[in-house]
């Protein structure tokens, strides 16, 4: 039990991410309502940059900036005094497709409302099927 | 020039979506010229590649000339240089057979369509040449939302729901991709797809490796739509339009099973992926599920391209069987049948938008009398039918037999079962069709282009009928070429280890 405890409590952005990602698959399977999963799949893929940012970050460390770099190569540089950048700049690129994915999303929502006048999916469905 | 192509082959269609869009605010007139040239580009780049990839062996690339790990490289074996070549030219052949189509539906947003249009083929080209893990998600990312928004262009009563359903399985399968990749580079702390593969082996009892695993293939899996997670499929490829399932069914599951042998083979050892995962005998039952399903479902279904749709679920069990038996002729049927399921698939897509296109019914029983009033058409729409059936000499009969071969060298009788039951199938599903076109007389439907009563003939503009007439040629060519792209392309693409 204290064992679970240490590694909740060392490791909490990790269980968050957990958190996150089952809330979001949970959103876009049991709602109805198509916003609510857009907003469900858009938890998903946050859930999924907190991942990545905690495997960049370092307990202790700096920013990847190297101090004093310029003309002063004779000190060494310690990995792991610096978080790792990558995972980071990764997630700029998550997080741009994300919001295009997004606004795709909520555009097509926008049509599905203009031809349906709702957005509950069992509604959407009867009236397909009276049509 | 030369040493750029693999650059090349992505850039010139990015820049010139930019161009087409720039060019709609001039005239709209002027986005198909545009589009056509660059695409045409593309093919160009992409031929000029594999026959550089055929006289010198496998080429890299280093993005800004930055190397790996630290740069994004692109690497093409024999392997993607087939695919990026199939790509570019089923994205042509589409563009110029489908203008009338597009013309019709998109008259007054030429601009925006063509733009995500060659965006898309951007994106496919991109998944195709990169080395990088990550670079191939972006780009996976780029097709996807494209995809979608062009599907969502369809029947505003349908389409944007089934574009919305789309988004919501295509965002679950990429963002687990992502995650795969991210428990890769956790463990290997890398993200070129070389490197990642040169420092796996030794890492090879990790559960994080596992993990990072399976998730990659659920992503791809639920990408390219294998039963039973291919339930968004059939409604955002039949209700797109027209000009849009022709160029998206064949390219987007294809690349998608391409991704995979890719991830499979070099990422990952053939060693570790078909022996300490243990998954293959699950992925080969599956993909006979795939193929049971993706056939009974098409019987069900009298709507022509819904029908269409289903097959692809059954030729995606196809390929995705066909990989995971494990051994040469297994993958290299799978291999072949990517190039030739792209080509059937299109060959009567293009059909199917030929039909539409003067018919304007989607149903089979709308077909009635076609064999007469648009022969040219039919007998190409006939030819790609029996590919997909897999009658000799076209292409079709060739990957089945590569399929079958390999079922039974890994003793997979049920994966054999099932490609025989399916071909069965197929051969009722078009047989139906040929018998409503020939033998019921032709009957004023929706006559929305006032067609004259009767059998008069009356085929599809030639612009329609040249590409759609070039394509079924094309199934009987790769037919007859198939021995040679085994022995010269795909033979050299499979690991030396696999038997």
């Amino acid at each position: 039990m204290e064992d679970l405890a240490a590694n909740f409590l060392t490791k909490y952005n990790y269980w968050a991410f957990i958190a996150l990602v089952m809330i979001g698959f949970y959103a876009m399977i049991v709602k109805r309502n198509l916003v609510k999963k857009i907003v469900g799949m858009n938890i998903l893929q946050t859930a999924v940059i907190l991942f990545y940012v905690s495997i960049g970050a370092k307990r202790d460390a700096d920013l990847p900036i190297i101090a004093h770099g310029h003309g002063s190569a004779s000190h060494a540089v310690h990995a792991a005094d610096y978080i790792n950048p990558l995972p980071h700049v990764l997630m700029l690129t998550a997080i741009v497709v994300s919001v295009a994915t997004l606004g795709v999303a909520i555009a097509l929502a926008i049509k599905i409302y203009r031809q349906y006048g709702t957005l509950e999916e069992d509604e959407i469905g009867e009236r397909i099927r009276n049509a | 020039m030369n040493a750029n192509l693999p650059e090349l082959i992505v850039i010139i269609p990015l820049i010139g979506a930019f161009l087409i869009t720039l060019a709609a605010t001039v005239h709209g007139k002027l986005c198909f010229p545009l589009a056509a040239a660059i695409l045409t580009g593309a093919l160009v780049s992409a031929v000029g590649l594999l026959g550089r990839v055929l006289a010198e062996g496998v080429v890299e690339y280093h993005l800004a000339g930055w190397r790996p790990p630290w740069g994004i490289g692109y690497r093409v074996d024999p392997l993607n240089g087939l695919v990026l070549v199939v790509v570019a030219a089923v994205a042509l052949i589409n563009l110029l057979g489908t203008r009338p189509l597009v013309e019709k539906d998109f008259g007054d947003r030429l601009g925006p369509f063509y733009t995500l249009y060659v965006l898309f083929v951007t994106g496919l080209m991109g998944i195709v040449v990169t080395g990088d893990a990550f670079n191939l998600y972006v780009l996976l990312e780029i097709a996807a939302i494209t995809g979608y928004a062009l599907i969502g262009m369809g029947n505003p009563q349908r389409a944007p729901l089934a574009g919305l359903n789309y988004i919501f399985m295509g965002t679950i399968g990429a963002s687990l991709y992502l995650l795969g990749v991210g428990y890769i580079y956790l463990v290997t702390g890398t993200l070129n797809m070389m490197d990642i593969a040169a420092r796996l082996p030794a890492l090879a009892g990790s559960r994080l490796v596992m993990t990072a695993f399976i998730f990659c293939i659920a992503g791809l899996c639920l990408k390219m739509g294998f039963f039973p997670l291919h339930a968004w499929l059939p409604n955002a490829y039949s209700h797109a339009p027209a000009a849009v399932s022709s160029l998206i069914a064949p390219l987007m599951t294809k690349v998608m099973v391409y991704v995979m042998i890719r991830i499979m083979l070099t990422v990952f050892d053939p060693g570790f992926t078909f022996g300490t995962m243990g998954v293959s005998r699950g992925m080969v039952w599956l993909a006979v599920a795939a193929i049971l399903g993706g056939s009974i479902l098409a019987l069900g279904t009298r709507h022509l391209k819904r029908m269409l749709t289903y097959i692809i679920v059954a030729e995606v069990g196809y390929m995705v069987g066909g990989f995971w038996l494990g051994n040469r002729a297994g993958i290299s049927g799978a291999a072949l049948h990517i190039v030739n399921d792209a080509a059937m698939t299109l060959c009567v897509f293009l059909a199917a938008g030929t039909f539409f296109y003067k018919i304007g019914g989607e149903s089979i029983d709308d077909l009635q009398g076609l064999f007469r009033k648009m022969p040219v058409s039919m007998a190409a729409f006939a030819v790609g039918g029996l590919s997909i059936i897999g009658v000799p000499p076209t292409c079709g009969f060739f990957s089945k037999w590569y399929l079958i071969s390999g079922g039974l060298a890994a003793g997979q009788y049920a994966f054999v079962g099932a490609l025989l039951f399916s071909s069965l199938v197929n051969l009722a599903l078009f047989f139906r069709i040929f018998e409503i076109a020939f033998f019921e007389p032709f009957q004023e439907h929706h006559g929305a282009h006032g067609a004259p009563a009767g059998t008069a003939r009356q085929e599809a503009p030639l612009q329609m009928l040249v590409p759609l007439v070039l394509t079924a040629l094309g199934l009987v060519a790769l037919g007859l070429y198939s021995g040679d792209m085994v022995s010269r392309l795909i033979e050299h693409a499979i690991p030396a280890g696999i038997v």
